[in-house]
């Protein structure tokens, strides 16, 4: 059996559990969802975004990196986390569906890549941000870094509206 | 007479353009749940700011002159991502009480944010010890981020709500 076809069956048993159930036939469910999540998403971006442009430095110079990612990502994880917990609810609703939708794949290849981005910049970029966290132009590691994250999240936005334009929930 | 108008505006070559055009109301959408992204995140620090939850290293005034630009910038784009989405489809949000409910939260929010309190702020910038914000100063904070939260909820209600 290919891992396709355990994903599709996955999605097929998730279809039928009593959370999926309550969430296709409530009344407000799946409404409350979605505007949690959009709450969420936008708090994610935004937050992520004051980082990204710290490190393209377009904004926020005057302060450390260190500084700025700080008092700005733990913010981006505790909404992501919602984000994730609602997103993953509404998928559960419709899994079969979400799962064969173009802009939904599109999606979780970009959450992908951004998370890959997030590591990569921790694991080798941050080593020595010591000696560059007050520079105004970082070097350019960062540089890529701030701009591939601006770029991937403004995708994982475009193809989430994309994803609940082709899916009718209802 | 909304009605009126609503029928005139969806006859309007704009109006029509984009009903006929299957891309354009997804993508007007995400710029302005972008926008929205930069206004509430903006808010956020600096209320935060205020409530010494972030950004201690600078004074109130110096993180309202890196954010309110943004949350001007950002309120620009949704209005005009916004007043599109009305040309697109009149109906749907002009005749529909979650789109005003919307709109009286957002003059309160701007209210609140740009009138209340900038001058605040501006009070304490002038004092010659700067001093933490007070009891009001604090809850008014708190208040008016969860105000931008809810224009926020009563935006995406407006989908939700009979209309027409």
């Amino acid at each position: 059996m290919s891992s396709m076809d355990s994903i599709n069956e996955f999605a097929d048993w998730l279809k039928d559990t009593p959370v999926a159930t309550f969430v296709q036939e409530s009344e407000w469910a799946f409404q409350a969802l979605e505007t949690v999540h959009v709450l969420a998403l936008t708090l994610v971006v935004g937050t992520i975004a004051i980082v990204d442009l710290r490190l393209l430095g377009l904004a926020s110079t005057d302060r450390p990196v260190t500084e700025i990612a700080r008092d700005c990502l733990k913010w981006t994880w505790g909404s992501f986390a919602f984000a994730l917990l609602t997103g993953g609810l509404m998928f559960t609703s419709n899994a079969v569906k979400y799962l064969g939708a173009f802009p939904f794949r599109m999606k979780l290849l970009f959450l992908l890549l951004a998370g890959l981005n997030m590591l990569v910049f921790q694991l080798i970029t941050a080593r020595g941000i010591a000696d560059w966290d007050r520079d105004r132009p970082v070097p350019l590691n960062g540089k890529i870094a701030g701009a591939l994250s601006l770029t991937l999240w403004i995708g994982i936005v475009t193809f989430g509206r994309w994803t609940g334009f082709v899916i009718n929930p209802f | 007479m909304i009605r009126a108008f609503c029928v005139w505006l969806a006859a309007t070559p704009l109006s029509v353009m984009i009903g006929s055009t299957r891309w354009v109301v997804p993508m007007v959408q995400t710029l302005h749940i972008l926008a929205i992204a930069v206004v509430l995140s903006s808010v956020l620090m600096l209320e935060l700011r205020v409530l010494e939850l972030a950004g201690r290293s600078q004074s109130v005034m110096q993180a309202a002159r890196r954010f309110l630009p943004w949350l001007l910038g950002g309120l620009a784009v949704l209005a005009m991502t916004g007043a599109l989405l009305i040309v697109s489809e009149p109906q749907r949000s002009l005749v529909n009480s979650a789109f005003w409910t919307k709109m009286c939260l957002l003059a309160l929010a701007v209210t609140a944010t740009l009138g209340l309190q900038r001058a605040q702020w501006r009070i304490v910038a002038s004092q010659e010890q700067p001093c933490p914000a007070g009891v009001a100063a604090r809850a008014i904070a708190v208040l008016t981020f969860f105000l931008w939260v809810a224009i926020v909820v009563a935006g995406r209600w407006i989908a939700y709500v009979e209309h027409g």
